[in-house]
Order: structure tokens, then C-alpha cells, then sequence
């Protein structure tokens, strides 16, 4: 009905104009009248005393306003930062969470920890004086490695939590997986590290928070992923205001992937440190600063075992995990290695019996919480790899192998809770096989062999579960938060339409899909709809962008809330024009009397609403509706993805000569921005395969702390990338959407080693494979 | 305090600024064109990248007070008379950005990349185009859609 910008369409984006002629506004583009400067003074040592904090010689020089520490900061009645999702030990106890103060008292846990906040006229002195502030500590043992700091004796880093354990964790039937693995004709057992990353959104975290005394009223403008969720914390845990008198607005945001959907010490320190000081406060973070503080991901070790019986099927699967949590207990930690790890481990695949023990760790590092995936990739690497490990082992291929064991009827109930919808995984694994010319890759490789160089397939065939969430759901499991998304739509008096909604789009490109389908429904012109987000006296409330949730959850919110808006639009026609409210159809932008040539164009009826000169008798004025829609289930996004790469056995360096991808996003809306989002997550998972690794020596100082020490992958390391879609309708909601936001990063580790270690010979190799590890392990298999 | 005088996309502009002003602060803060942005402090990431007498350069490593008399072109400067410039446009026709932070200097730098080339009558392959933005990090796209604009503002420039 609206072919051009409808659903289906590739629209180009909305939001593009702004970004390309630099005129889009980000936080640290904000700057008010009275703007002091924050910067933080920070622990140097990974794990210390605080003795004393002397600020005299800060306080002294000019333009410096103020310096404040934790014990100030707790005595305002400052809340601890919160973890948002409890989860229960498997002998029944709670997780031992240790307190984090946003400015630390006593102790400093990790190096980056905040002591203090300084506040000055301009940046350059609040630093110089943060240089200033002088800290007395006494340093204490620390520990990074999280198997270091679960073995005796190891440095504890929280009195609370006794051998550094979190909490001690399990899923499925230990009893029925242990005997099937006993009844296996083959067992295929492996052990790998999911390798600990930096999620690196380009613009670095800031905040600029606004004090008005004559209100007491605070403003903050923040890099944030759901800026309802921040205003919602600051307000009921952290007690910085309540949640009517704080304004939280996330202005353009460049890029999240997870690492700004947490509420940071830094948010919480400048709002406070405004109504303390009287002064509009700003903070940006640089990228060492981002290094040390932003959220980590991943850094899990794994050891598991897959049983299969003589038809190659799989008849149990084991899996041990350690996660490293870092110093402190992140908002959504809790439930990365859980609930978003540990129910995706059957895969693909038809597996009676799966058994999962996890063990969540403290060490003296930065806190991990979800990074682009966030659990599922940790699951599809290890499914994946020892999918890939086993079909060498049984003299299959890995094409067949999967084939066996696939989940052909739906729905399917796991044993690990996710009952599956909807999914065709041999057409994903097909087309994949077909694009990628699998059945030429045996002469490829022989032409490469000419050369001198070694040629490999991986493939990894991934399922994750998006649509994130229905609220009773992980209320059951241990949520803080209902995972429901809100919207509302106002038509206006002169036709034009307004999204409100709860969604944020930091690069996802909602200003061009959301509109996409409003369009559609309306018939109206795409340039008639705005989306307004990011801004809590706004939007009345909203969950954020996550779990590539904006789609499924945030896009059937504005479904249900246009439903409410057709509805009125054909009372008022109906009494209009003199006909039942059934004859009447909203076609090609006009509302028609079916069958005649009576009809009122779309203004029309905005018009009639807000004159309210000629309406029903019981129907209010106005045309705007709002909906509140919570998923009936999790959604699916599955697909395989296969990559071919080409190592030189002289140096080890891989080259990635192909990477092809088969999706099945549900309904897609914008196939443009779809494969924009797909291929920009296979770069962060090449990312994490090839190049990327925080690393810490034994002390935990960070050795990784800025773009000279940690790899980002960069425009001549990566490939172009070749994606494709086959697609299954999700059932559980209005358009059939699965999301499609994070697959690539799930998707692709696993396949780029799986290619590697086919190539080489040898199946022991861990990420990143660097040049040097990669050279190392083909010595090894000499 | 010293007074530094540049033209800063065709105006000339004068401030007295301290000695360790950076280009990307003058420009930022000075005369809040705040289209360059500033994403790591090591000169690795080039989402600061500005024409400085023809040249690309990282703003973020520049003393704005070194500059006196130099001729500035930011991304706000590079439309002009209300028409996007090429590469501008190629952006947004193959979806060359996401976020958008990046996005500033990536432009910025490849106009200078595609220009450099010409200049050399030189035709950029996609190496060339990869190796060509080797200095500036995206962190949403994957590069592939950034690699497709250059080429084809490269066609139109």
C-alpha cells in the first residue's frame, strides 16, 4: 500500500542529515550557562585501603569549586549502586552482593575506582587538581583471573562473599545429563575462555547535571541506552531526587552496544556534586577513562562435554562456567552468565538432557554486565565450537552433523527454560552452504595450497533469544524491572503524526523504521511522522533499547497504540460521513466509506477531532493513544553464518576471504538498516576473534588502557561481508519481528575459529587469534 | 593567553587562548562547532579529523595557537550553499553510518582520500579505500557500507 516507504521498503535514514553535516547533539555538546567541570580522582591500585583523603592543595587553586568524597556522598543518604536481578544459589541462598558506593569510602576495589569527584571552572583544572588530591592508601593483594580468585587463599574482595563466589548457580538435570553422557557411544569434551572485551561505543560516556535551586528540580542530560531506567534508579535506589523532580534526556547518543544501559558512579557523583555545589556540572569521560571504568564483557571459562549415540544425535550436554563479575556487581550482571547464557545452550538443537553449573566470581577488575549479546554469545561459542570439534571427531561434516541434531518441529520446549516458536534452521544453513559455495571450497583450498597458504571453513549456526521480555517471566527469574516497552502516538490537528516512544535509538535508525510503519498504516508521508525518544518529560516511560528489543517489543508497542488511534479515526469518520463504523477503511492516506466515493482525508479527521464541533456524542476530543505492550514470549533470531579465511603459515596472520551470513530476522522493515546492523555485529564478533582482548597483569593493572594496547578491528582488517535472509514470521507479536541487533556478534566468533582451526589442523586455539597465537598453534600441531 | 587568528570554513575567526588549546577544543569550545568529535586521547580513533590547509589532520593533536593563519574546513564547513558534498551524500545514500559519531571525521578523511587520489589520477580499490581509513575506527558498521560511499562519492567527486 506504501511500497516506497512501507514495510519492506529501504528507506534511507531520516536521522542521516544531522550526523553528516555535524550538526548532531551529544552530550558533551551540551553546555549551559554556570558549567563547572567534574573530574574524578581514581584509584592508581587495584585493591587498597583508604587511609585519608587530602584535598587541601586542590582547594587552594583558583577556579577549583569544590572536591567531595564518598563519606560526604553516603551521608547525604547516597544509595549503593544496585545489581537489578537476584539470582538464587542452587543451595537456595542469595548472591552475595558486596556494597558499591558511587564514590568509594574505605576501600578501592578495582584501578579506576572513584575516590573523589573535583569540581572547577574548566576542564583542564579539574583534572590538574584531581592530580592534586592526595590519597593515602595501603595496598592489598588483588586478583584478575576469576579462577585465581576462586582458588584458596586468593585475595577476597568482598567480606560478604567468602572465596570471592557470587553465587553458585544451576540449570537443567545433572542426574539424567550425567547418566546419558555415561550411555554415549562418543563424548566430545573441550575447554575455552570466552575472552574479556571493551565494548568501545565511539563517543565516550558524559554527563552534564543540572541543579535548579529555585525548583529543586535536577537535570541530566547522559549517555544512556534507556534514560527512563536511569531516572527510575537514580530516583528510588540511589535517592539523588525523586523521580518527578529529575529529568533525564539522552540527547544523541553514539553507540551503547550495552555498555550505557548501566547507571554509573559518574552519573550519580555529578548530580549530587550540583545540588552540593550550586553549579551545572559536566563530565566527559575520556577513552583511558572509558577503558578503566565502562562496562567490560564476556571473560568466561568454560569446560564442557557433548555425548552423541551411534546416529551421530546428541544425548547429553555438560557445561561448566566460570564468570568474572569484576569489583563490583553491575545492574544486569547477575543474569548475563544465567539467564541469557545458560538457556541458550541447546543450540539449534534437539538435546533431552543439558546440564549447566555456573559460578559468578569477584576479582579486582572493572565490573562485566552485558556487551552486545550479552550470554548468548558466550552460549553460541561454546554450542558451536564443540558442535564444529565433534564432526572432526566422528569423521562427519559439520554440515551434516548439525543437520542430525536440528529442531524441526515447533514449538520446542528446551530443557534449559526457552521454548522455542518458530524457525526453519535447514533453509538458514542451505542458503548460507549456497552463498558461501561450500561445494567449492575443496578446490579453493587446493589453489590456495599453491600458494603456500592454508585454507579453512567454519561455520556456527546460532540461536538467541531477543524480544527481551515478558515481564512475569523474568519477574519469576529473579528481575527488578517488567520488560514491557510503551508508545504513544499523537496525530495532530493538521494530520502530522508523533511517535512517542520509549525505545532509544543510539544508531539503530528508529527515526527512519519506526516512521516506516506508521507510514504504512496511515498512508501518510514518511516525512509527516517524527519519532520523539531519550527524554523523560517527553515520554511518559520506557524500558530502553537493549536485546534488541526496540523492533519486537518497542515497534508492537506503537502497533498496539495505533490500533487505539484507527479505532477513534472511524468512530469520527463513521459520524462524519453518515456510515457504520465497519464500512470504514483508511486507504492511500484518505478514511473511506468502503464501496463509495464518501470519504475525509487524513487531516480531515485530525481536524474533526480537535474542533470536536461534529462528534459522537460519547467520544472525547482529541486524537492521541497510548499502549503499553508486554511480549507473550522471547523471540528467536537464528541463523548460520559461515566463514572462509586463508592463514599464512609463515607468519600466522588470517585473512578473512569471506564471511556469509544466513538470517532469520523474522519480518524485516528496512532491509537496509537490517543488514547495517548485521554486518556491523560480525565486525565486533571478528573483532573479538581475531583482535580484541583486555588484558590485565597478576597485580590487575590494566595493560589494555587505550587504543595503542587494545586492537579495534579497523577498516583493512575486516571484510565485506555477504548477508542474506530467511525468514520465519515471529507468531508471538503484531508485525512478526525478532529482533536483529545482536546476532552478528553472536554469530560469527565461533565461526572465524571454527575456519581458523580447520585451515591449521589444529583444534586448540583460543580468541583472539592474533598473528602470534595463530603461528604458535600451527608449530604446535607441527 | 595567545591570540590565534584562522579562517574556519571560509570566516576568519580570532580568540586569546591558553598555550595547550587543542584545534578540536578551539573548534569545539571556542566556536562551538561541535560537528568534530573528540573519541580517544592516543590520536587512534580520527573521529576528530578537519582539513587544515588541504590536509587531513587529527584535531585532537594540533595546538590551535600553532595554527595562526592556517585555513580550517570542519564537517559543517564541507556543504556548501546548502548542498552536501558528495561524500556527504553517499553516506546517506549506502546507510555509511550508524551512530554517528565517527561519522564526522570518517567524511572528512575520506574526502581527503578520494581527493589525494585524484590529484594522483589514481583509481581507489576497496584496499585502497580500507587502507585509505585505516586511521579512523567505526565501531557500528562493519566498515562495509563506509567502503561503498567513498567509492561511490569517489565516482561523483
Amino acid at each position: 500500500m506504501n511500497a516506497e516507504v512501507g514495510i519492506g521498503a529501504r528507506v534511507k535514514r531520516k536521522e542521516d542529515k544531522r550526523f553528516i553535516t555535524g550538526k548532531g547533539k551529544y552530550t558533551d555538546d551540551v553546555r549551559v550557562d554556570n558549567q563547572a567541570y567534574a573530574a574524578f580522582v581514581r584509584s592508581p591500585h587495584a585493591h587498597a585501603k583508604i587511609n585519608g583523603i587530602d584535598t587541601s592543595a586542590a582547594l587552594e587553586m583558583e577556579g577549583v569549586i569544590d572536591v567531595l568524597n564518598g563519606h560526604q556522598l553516603t551521608g547525604d543518604g547516597i544509595g549503593n549502586i544496585i545489581c537489578g536481578w537476584a539470582i538464587t544459589s542452587k543451595d537456595g541462598s542469595p548472591m552475595n552482593m558486596g556494597p558499591w558506593s558511587a564514590l568509594a569510602t574505605d576501600r578501592v576495589r578495582y584501578v579506576g575506582d572513584a575516590v573523589a569527584i573535583v569540581i572547577a571552572e574548566t576542564q583542564a583544572l579539574a583534572r590538574i587538581a584531581a592530580e592534586a588530591v592526595a590519597v593515602d592508601y595501603e595496598v592489598l593483594p588483588a586478583v584478575a583471573a576469576s579462577v585465581k580468585a576462586l582458588a584458596e587463599g586468593a585475595p577476597q574482595v568482598h567480606d560478604n562473599a567468602p572465596g570471592n563466589l557470587i553465587y553458585d548457580w544451576e540449570i537443567g538435570d545433572a542426574a539424567a545429563t550425567d547418566a546419558a553422557l555415561a550411555g554415549a557411544k562418543h563424548v566430545t569434551e573441550i575447554s575455552l575462555t570466552n575472552n574479556r572485551l571493551s565494548p568501545n561505543a565511539m563517543e565516550p560516556r558524559s554527563a552534564v547535571a543540572i541543579f535548579d535551586t529555585s525548583e529543586d528540580h535536577y537535570t541530566l542530560y547522559t549517555t544512556s541506552q534507556n534514560p527512563h531506567v536511569a531516572r527510575l534508579v537514580l530516583s528510588a535506589f540511589y535517592n539523588v531526587a525523586p523521580e518527578h523532580k529529575l529529568r533525564v534526556i539522552a540527547p544523541d547518543v553514539g553507540g551503547g552496544f550495552g555498555s550505557k544501559i548501566y547507571i554509573y558512579p559518574e552519573e550519580i557523583a555529578c548530580l549530587w556534586a550540583s545540588m552540593k555545589t550550586g553549579q551545572s556540572v559536566k563530565w566527559t569521560s575520556d577513552r583511558s577513562e572509558a577503558f578503566m571504568t565502562d562496562a567490560h564483557g564476556r571473560d568466561h571459562v568454560s569446560t564442557a562435554k557433548m555425548g552423541f549415540d551411534e546416529n551421530n544425535r546428541i544425548v547429553g550436554f555438560k557445561i561448566d562456567t566460570i564468570a568474572n563479575f569484576g569489583a563490583y556487581m553491575s545492574l544486569f550482571s547477575s543474569a548475563v552468565p544465567t539467564y541469557l547464557y545458560a538457556t541458550l545452550l541447546s543450540g539449534q538443537y534437539d538435546i533431552a538432557n543439558i546440564h549447566c553449573n555456573v559460578r559468578a566470581v569477584y576479582t579486582n577488575t572493572v565490573p562485566v554486565d552485558a556487551y552486545r549479546g550479552a550470554g548468548r554469545p558466550e552460549a553460541c561459542y561454546l554450542v558451536e565450537r564443540v558442535m564444529e570439534t565433534a564432526a572432526r571427531e566422528l569423521g562427519v561434516s559439520p554440515a551434516e552433523l548439525r543437520q542430525a541434531n536440528f529442531v524441526r518441529s515447533f514449538p520446542h520446549q528446551t530443557p534449559v527454560i526457552m521454548n522455542y516458536d518458530i524457525g526453519d534452521f535447514d533453509a538458514n544453513l542451505e542458503q548460507a552452504m549456497a552463498a558461501a559455495d561450500v561445494a567449492g571450497f575443496a578446490a579453493r583450498k587446493e589453489e590456495a595450497k599453491s600458494r603456500g597458504k592454508l585454507r579453512g571453513l567454519g561455520y556456527s549456526s546460532y540461536i538467541e533469544a531477543c524480544g527481551i521480555a515478558p515481564s512475569a517471566a523474568v519477574g519469576s527469574l529473579g528481575a527488578g524491572v517488567g520488560l514491557w516497552e510503551s508508545a504513544e502516538v499523537r496525530v495532530n490537528p493538521v494530520g502530522t503524526i508523533e511517535i512517542l516512544t520509549g525505545s532509544h535509538s543510539h544508531g539503530q535508525g528508529h527515526e527512519t523504521t519506526f516512521a516506516q510503519i506508521v507510514a504504512e498504516r496511515f498512508g501518510q508521508p514518511i516525512e509527516n511522522v517524527s519519532i520523539v525518544h531519550g527524554d523523560t518529560d517527553k515520554v511518559q516511560f520506557g524500558m530502553g533499547t537493549y536485546g534488541s528489543r526496540s523492533g519486537a517489543v518497542g515497534m508492537s508497542a506503537i502497533v498496539k497504540a495505533m490500533d487505539k488511534v484507527e479505532a477513534k479515526v472511524k468512530k469520527i469518520a463513521a459520524h462524519v460521513l453518515e456510515a457504520s463504523e465497519d464500512d470504514i477503511v483508511i486507504e492511500g492516506g484518505a478514511v473511506k466509506v468502503a464501496g463509495t466515493d464518501k470519504q475525509m482525508l487524513w487531516h480531515e479527521v485530525g481536524l474533526a477531532a480537535y474542533t470536536a464541533h461534529n462528534l459522537p456524542p460519547d467520544l472525547e476530543p482529541g486524537l492521541k493513544e497510548s499502549a503499553f505492550y508486554d511480549p507473550a514470549n522471547f523471540t528467536f533470531p537464528a541463523g548460520t553464518y559461515i566463514c572462509e579465511v586463508e592463514v599464512d603459515p609463515e607468519t600466522g596472520e588470517v585473512e578473512i576471504v569471506q564471511f556469509t551470513a544466513s538470517d532469520d530476522f523474522g519480518t524485516i522493515i528496512n532491509p537496509m538498516i537490517v543488514e547495517g546492523q548485521v554486518h556491523g555485529g560480525i565486525a565486533q564478533g571478528i573483532g573479538q576473534a581475531l583482535h580484541e582482548q583486555v588484558v590485565y597483569d597478576d597485580d590487575a593493572q590494566l595493560i589494555t588502557g587505550s587504543y595503542m594496547d587494545y586492537t579495534m578491528p579497523r577498516a583493512d582488517d575486516l571484510p565485506s561481508y555477504s548477508v542474506h535472509h530467511a525468514s520465519t514470521p515471529c507468531p508471538n507479536n503484531p508485525l512478526g519481528i525478532k529482533g536483529c541487533g545482536e546476532a552478528g556478534a553472536i554469530g560469527s566468533p565461533p565461526a572465524v575459529i571454527n575456519a581458523i582451526t580447520d585451515a591449521i589442523g589444529n583444534n586448540n586455539l583460543a580468541m583472539p587469534a592474533t598473528p602470534s597465537a595463530v603461528w604458535k598453534a600451527i608449530h604446535a600441531a607441527g | 593567553m595567545t591570540k590565534v587568528t584562522m579562517t574556519v570554513n571560509g570566516r576568519k575567526v580570532s580568540r586569546d587562548v591558553p598555550d595547550e588549546t587543542l584545534l578540536s577544543q578551539f573548534l569545539r569550545e571556542e566556536l562551538r562547532l561541535t560537528g568534530t568529535h573528540v573519541g580517544c586521547d592516543t590520536t587512534q580513533c580520527g573521529a576528530c579529523v578537519v582539513h587544515v590547509d588541504g590536509k587531513a589532520v587529527k584535531s585532537c593533536s594540533a595546538l590551535a595557537v600553532a595554527l595562526d593563519g592556517a585555513q580550517v574546513t570542519s564537517i559543517e564547513g564541507l556543504a556548501t550553499n546548502g548542498e552536501l558534498h558528495p561524500m556527504q551524500r553517499a553516506f546517506n545514500d549506502n546507510h555509511g553510518l550508524q551512530c554517528g559519531f565517527c561519522t564526522p571525521g570518517m567524511i572528512m578523511s575520506s574526502v581527503k582520500l578520494v581527493e589525494t587520489a585524484k590529484a594522483a589520477g589514481k583509481t581507489l580499490s576497496e584496499a585502497d579505500i580500507r587502507q585509505g581509513l585505516e586511521g579512523n575506527i567505526c565501531r557500528c558498521t562493519g566498515y562495509h557500507n563506509i567502503v561503498k560511499a567513498v567509492a561511490q562519492a569517489a565516482q561523483e567527486m
